[in-house]
């Protein structure tokens, strides 16, 4: 049935089909919306789950390691400031094998206080073994957090699913939301393959000397390396039902550019207006979207940009002292190539300001008149700034 | 009853504690009286390493290890979780040290708490952070050497009340007990067991290593403890109803003192202030019990 959706909701309406049994919830700007739908869907029996009103994000990440580790599916969401204070449990999440799912809106980090988007807050957390889907639009986000559920418990390892702050969440567009049968047929219910158990009992993350824990960070690279193939039959098995697609990455009309644009996130949507008017001007142009930062569809974008000459990526964080975190992870991914794209760097939108069709067209023009990027990182739209001694 | 339940064993005799750990004391006579249907939360303590490394385990419970921060959090979610599977038997038991419950773990200790979270959080009090090597945490009492209050500095502070804390939250159940008063400690356990919503127990519990006594010392400095004031056996209902448990006679501080590496520069004037600071908190806690008008 096809409903008009807030971001948030969409999320929360995939969040109720899964059948969730323990959702934990700490409030913050701008993930709210989400958890206090779900809490009203439980109060209200929509939801046979248990919503646990806890005292902070970390205590909130904490419980859904426990209760996912007693055998039942659960879910949260954050953004920014959460996030972060979560970040010790990400990695134990994932060391601790936990299929938990997340919905994360992206949100800037203090100070100053900002609740507007930027994607430095889920960067940050790259290296904690979680899946990572970076979502466009509210189907997107609907289809991507069912499709996460099943990605998780096959592989064994946390999801994350990202949207932008406010141009997604609090959003409203058409969403096409399935019905419970057409969702229990897709996504079958969770079977634990272990669990604590008095009939069976175990020690989960014990003291684990050298002799063994590179083995067990080994399972998880393994893991996440299989999340790609997973992810891919996963889609296809959705396809199939609900006739819906996007791809670790999504190429619009690369097969005959010579400059591709690199987008994230609801950057994408707005992309897609300035390549229909590049593309009536006669440009050469296209657009990569990245749906996946972990596992990094590395083969995928080396495949869609091997006749590209140029590529401009658009980031919407930083890392300081180096670059936009995406672009440093496409160079990575090209520089093995024996012929590539050269990877123009542009920073935009942080802090949530607005990345416009006009700016989106001159970093095309300015990648289009470089033979080679002025720096690793260029920042569009940036008021005059002085150095201060 | 008693026999049956000091017949039923859950630490295996592998485990790596110290020789006279009181930890590992404590230990024992919780399982025994929490029997099988126990799913421990272990934060980060001593106890994360007595139990042994992968694959082994001491304990014949199932157990899962968690951030040393989140004793209250961790058992919030198994409970939520059991209740879902509808299994409203198991015993959840939280099994931290005092540092994970006075300092790291204190909030989310707190938070699971005021929600009444219906499990059983068990604080073993060695006083310090043994684990990491005797450095001083919110439970290390007046006057005591650690290895970050060392010479001069020794702690010039009080120890946390963790328990009036938990009083404060009104809570169905709070206890303390002693690995000296096996009886009491059983006691107060299974009857945290029949009690539905939040409990603490609050477990004195010696430690050698750290206290600089020999080993075979430790179950009497925790009598000790018991009959000087220094540590009174009590139990709090609802957060209102007191009982104390044993009323000792009155032994003096500085026996208790005087047999302990970590108290050895304590003058005489330092030992006559702390006998002081003990008899103020045993006349306050007669007074909450209705013992003193």
């Amino acid at each position: 049935m096809k409903r008009v959706l807030e971001g948030s909701h969409a999320v929360a309406e995939a969040v109720r089909l899964a059948k969730v049994q323990v959702i934990s919830a700490y409030p913050i700007t701008p993930q709210t919306h989400i958890v206090e739908i779900l809490s009203e869907y439980c109060t209200k029996g929509m939801m046979k789950a248990k919503f646990l009103r806890v005292e902070s994000e970390h205590s909130c990440m904490a419980a859904l390691i426990g209760a996912q580790s007693t055998g039942v599916r659960t879910f949260t969401a954050t953004s920014g400031q959460g996030l972060a204070l979560m970040h010790e449990l990400l990695h134990w999440a994932a060391g601790a094998r936990l299929p938990i799912v997340m919905a994360e809106v992206n949100r800037a980090l203090a100070p100053g206080w900002n609740i507007w988007v930027d994607q430095t807050d889920s960067l940050a957390q790259r290296d904690t073994g979680w899946i990572q889907m970076y979502c466009e639009d509210g189907q997107e986000v609907l289809d991507s957090t069912l499709q996460a559920f099943r990605l998780a418990e096959v592989v064994n390892l946390p999801v994350m699913i990202v949207l932008d702050a406010f141009y997604l969440s609090h959003t409203y567009e058409p969403v096409e939301v399935p019905s419970q049968e057409e969702v229990d047929q897709f996504l079958p219910p969770f079977e634990p393959k272990f669990r604590l158990d008095t009939a069976h009992p175990c020690g989960f993350g014990p003291l684990v000397a050298p002799g063994d824990y590179m083995e067990m960070r080994y399972h998880i690279a393994m893991a996440m390396e299989e999340a790609l193939d997973r992810f891919d039959e996963i889609e296809a098995a959705f396809a199939a039902q609900f006739n819906r697609r996007y791809g670790p990455v999504e190429a619009i009309d690369c097969e005959d550019a010579d400059i591709v644009f690199i987008t994230t996130g609801t950057v994408t949507s707005t992309c897609r207006l300035v390549l229909q008017d590049l593309r009536a001007k006669g440009e050469k142009v296209g657009i990569l979207k990245l749906k996946l930062l972990r596992p990094f569809p590395t083969e995928q974008i080396r495949e869609k940009l091997r006749s590209v000459k140029k590529v401009a990526v658009v980031d919407r964080n930083f890392s300081f002292g180096a670059s936009g975190i995406f672009a440093q992870e496409v160079r990575a991914a090209l520089c093995n190539m024996p012929v590539h794209p050269t990877v123009f760097g542009f920073v935009a939108g942080i802090g949530g300001r607005d990345v416009t069709p006009e700016l989106l067209e001159m970093i095309y023009w300015q990648t289009k008149t470089s033979d080679v990027p002025q720096k690793e990182s260029v920042w569009m739209g940036l008021r005059e700034v002085k150095n201060v001694d | 009853m008693l026999t049956e339940i000091m017949d039923r064993e859950f630490v295996y005799s592998g485990h790596v504690g110290c020789p006279g750990c009181g930890a590992t004391i404590a230990m024992r006579f919780v399982l025994k009286a929490l029997g099988e249907k126990t799913i421990m939360v272990l934060p980060a303590c001593c106890w994360s390493v007595i139990t042994g490394p992968y694959p082994l385990s001491a304990l014949k419970i199932p157990v899962i290890h968690a951030a040393f921060e989140t004793g209250g959090a961790t058992a919030s979610g198994v409970r939520a979780a059991l209740d879902m599977m509808g299994d409203t038997e198991t015993t959840v038991l939280t099994w931290a040290g005092d540092g994970g419950t006075f300092d790291i773990g204190f909030q989310a200790l707190s938070g699971a708490v005021e929600r009444n979270e219906n499990f059983l959080y068990v604080c073993y009090d060695n006083e310090a952070y043994m684990n990491t090597g005797i450095q001083r945490s919110s439970s290390t009492p007046y006057g005591a050497w650690t290895t970050t209050t060392t010479g001069q500095d020794w702690k010039r502070l009080r120890k946390k009340n963790i328990v009036e804390v938990l009083v404060a939250h009104r809570i169905p159940y709070v206890a303390t007990a002693s690995i000296a008063f096996p009886d009491d400690l059983l006691r107060k356990t299974q009857k945290a067991r029949e009690t539905k919503g939040s409990k603490f127990i609050h477990i004195y519990a010696s430690c050698p290593t750290g206290w600089r006594i020999p080993s075979e010392m430790s179950v009497k400095i925790a009598r000790m403890a018991v009959q000087t004031n220094i540590f009174p056996l009590y139990e709090v209902e609802d957060g209102r109803k007191y009982t104390i448990n044993y009323k000792p006679k009155e032994y003096l501080v500085r026996e208790y003192f005087k047999l302990q590496g970590r108290f050895k520069h304590l003058t005489d004037q330092d030992l006559d202030q702390i006998q002081q600071m003990v008899n103020e908190d045993w006349e306050l806690l007669l007074h909450k019990a209705g013992d003193r008008s």
